[in-house]
């Protein structure tokens, strides 16, 4: 498996008429998620996140690639 | 005031019922002539209704407001007359450049898919179009415009509304059957019935500046976030037309409008974006901030409420004139059909049902752009700059980059005026029940035209045939005889191979074969469209009895 960086976002039984809903549904459940957190409760709901989505991705090569990309950015 | 533009003054009448100090009995009043209830009352007119129209000023907007129009509305706009003044006056736009901080991390281009009439988005500033579409209802006799009548009160009865309206000369009474209150975001009518309206302003603030460029510079729209010239927030170019360019810059909560609008304070900031080398001039410079709200319905009794008066939203993604026309849109027809005694009230319930879905869509989506753009936490923040840094090189992060999407047209699937498909009849693509009709080039009569310029204003009954000369007498016979108990349905043939008439049904060519691939259609498909030109029903089949069933559910006659 590789690391899919196209748009990939959908929901099962939902039909899209515009391209960027899919993206944008995502990013708002993920915004509002941390709504009334403090900066630290945050950071702690981030990687909790991050573990979650790991271990359902699996593959440590992909992960690797994910790590590696997130990485060069920072 | 402006150095582009020359503000038209409409001519002020003493209105006759000051000096007879009769009350004027009318069907219909609209009040404000913005681009909505200019357009409402152009609607009306065009379903053979008389129509006056109040106005409280003598000319069109005033400074820097609404820029883009989107293709449902240009489409809208072509019935109103003025579709190709604007189009020809307006400016075209494709690329879009997003930048974050010092750097562009993507552009777009918008290539118009072909095979429409009209493009994407054209960019003109909001007087051009209030004038035009007042040059067309001043042009229609059935429309009564009264510049400087100023609505003072108003007064709802069970069958009629009161209202006193206050002129330069004094006062007069309108007794009326119907008010379209199009008064915009303050909407007095609305504060007059006591009515609410609500939602949230946005704890920020903008300062728009119009500035005439002296030199080429590129019809592009530009968004910048968090760039040098303007540290931690964003800024938004636009160009419009006679080389006027819009820019709108977040100044954030804490700014001193005042301050903030001093041209020793705006210059530099221009300067510093556009880099020292560039001339220009400064044309209009104000401040706003925005709220996002909507009442909780826009029909109460017999006053209508379209446009801002009704919902307000965020300026990101377009959405506040080109929804107010698609108000106007849905309107028009129910309430002809309504007046004429040929549906029933509640036909003007399904106008604010389909309007407030048409609204909280503009709202989520608009909403959803402000978030992106002014982040409300640093968790926010960190991931909305996350987005930015993997944009430039991941089509996934550009995907999820939100400065604004553009206006697009609801898709009414929820609607109860549809019929929904029946069991059996699959079809793929977007023209499903509620669908905004998709535009498609036809030949009549030797002419090339456009589909969405020849269904109207009516109900319309597309066939699709592969041969318009052999179509059977009765299903010519029964595809003339639509209408039902006085509602028109206008029935076309859409056939693959070249024709006049059927029978005596219009046929329009589809030679290439781009309406029948838009609606996914095969020979005997029929498509029922509303006089707003949504999808209401559509068979695989011809039934004329199932046509009629459609259109009655469609008119809330069921």
């Amino acid at each position: 498996m590789t690391l899919n960086l196209n748009p990939n976002f959908s929901e099962a039984g939902k039909r899209y008429f515009n391209a960027y809903t899919p993206a944008d549904d995502f990013y708002e459940l993920l915004i509002n998620t941390h709504r009334d957190l403090s900066d630290e409760q945050s950071e702690l709901l981030n990687a909790r996140l991050i573990l979650l989505l790991a271990n359902h991705i699996g593959d440590i090569g992909t992960l690797r690639e994910a790590l590696n990309i997130a990485r060069e950015g920072v | 005031m402006l150095k582009t533009y020359n503000y038209p003054k409409f001519e002020y009448r003493r209105p006759p019922e000051i000096a007879s100090g009769k009350t004027l009995r009318v069907p219909v009043v609209v009040v404000g002539a913005g681009p909505v209830g200019l357009a409402a009352a152009l609607d009306l007119q065009q379903q053979d209704l008389p129509v006056l129209l109040l106005d409280e000023d003598d000319t069109v907007s005033i400074g820097s407001r609404g820029v883009c129009y989107a293709k449902r509305a240009l489409e809208i706009l072509d019935r109103y007359g003025v579709g190709d003044a604007v189009c020809s006056k307006g400016v075209s736009w494709n690329v879009g450049r997003t930048f974050f901080r010092e750097e562009e991390v993507y552009n777009f281009n918008l290539v118009p898919e072909p095979d429409h009439h009209r493009p994407g988005m054209v960019n003109l500033q909001q007087y051009y179009l209030e004038e035009y579409l007042a040059a067309s209802a001043a042009a229609r006799p059935e429309i009564e415009l009264r510049w400087k009548n100023k609505v003072v009160s108003v007064a709802q009865g069970d069958r009629t509304v009161t209202l006193k309206v206050e002129t330069e000369d004094g006062f007069y009474t309108i007794e009326t059957d119907w008010l379209i209150a199009a008064d915009g975001a303050r909407s007095p009518i609305r504060r007059m019935l006591g009515l609410e309206v609500e939602g949230k302003i946005f704890m920020d603030r903008f300062l728009i500046a119009d500035v005439v460029m002296k030199a080429e510079f590129p019809s592009e729209r530009w968004f910048w976030f968090d760039p040098p010239f303007h540290p931690g927030q964003s800024v938004l170019l636009h160009r419009q037309t006679d080389s006027v360019y819009r820019i709108d810059f977040q100044l954030g909560w804490d700014a001193d409008p005042e301050q903030a609008k001093k041209p020793e304070n705006v210059l530099p900031r221009i300067k510093a974006m556009l880099g020292d080398e560039r001339e220009f001039e400064l044309e209009w410079v104000s401040v706003y901030t925005f709220q996002c709200r909507r009442m909780g319905r826009f029909n109460h009794g017999n006053v209508l409420f379209v446009g801002d008066a009704a919902h307000q939203v965020s300026p990101f993604g377009a959405r506040g004139a080109n929804s107010g026309l698609q108000d106007a849109d849905n309107l028009g027809w129910k309430l002809k059909l309504v007046m004429a005694g040929l549906a029933p009230a509640a036909l003007l319930d399904s106008y604010s049902e389909e309007r407030i879905c048409a609204a909280d869509e503009n709202l989520l989506n608009s909403t959803r752009s402000t978030d992106f753009i002014t982040p409300k936490s640093k968790v926010s923040r960190t991931f909305r700059n996350a987005v930015l840094g993997l944009a430039k090189d991941h089509a996934f992060g550009r995907a999820l980059v939100n400065s604004g999407r553009l206006s697009v047209p609801a898709f009414l699937t929820t609607s109860s005026l549809n019929t929904p498909d029946c069991a059996g009849d699959t079809f793929a693509g977007r023209m499903v029940p509620g669908a905004p009709m998709d535009d498609a080039p036809v030949v009549e009569n030797g002419e090339a035209g456009w589909l969405h310029n020849k269904v109207g204003h009516r109900f319309a009954a597309l066939y699709f045939a592969q041969d318009a000369a052999v179509l059977p007498a009765p299903t010519l016979a029964a595809l003339s005889n639509l209408s039902w108990q006085g509602i028109e349905v206008r029935p076309l043939v859409i056939s693959a191979g070249p024709g006049l008439l059927a029978g005596d049904v219009p046929v329009l060519e589809d030679a290439r074969g781009v309406a029948a691939r838009r609606y996914d259609a095969q020979p005997g498909t029929v498509y029922l469209l509303r006089p707003d030109q949504h999808v209401a029903a559509r068979w695989r089949s011809f039934d004329a009895d199932k046509v009629r069933a459609a259109v009655a559910k469609a008119t809330c006659n069921v």
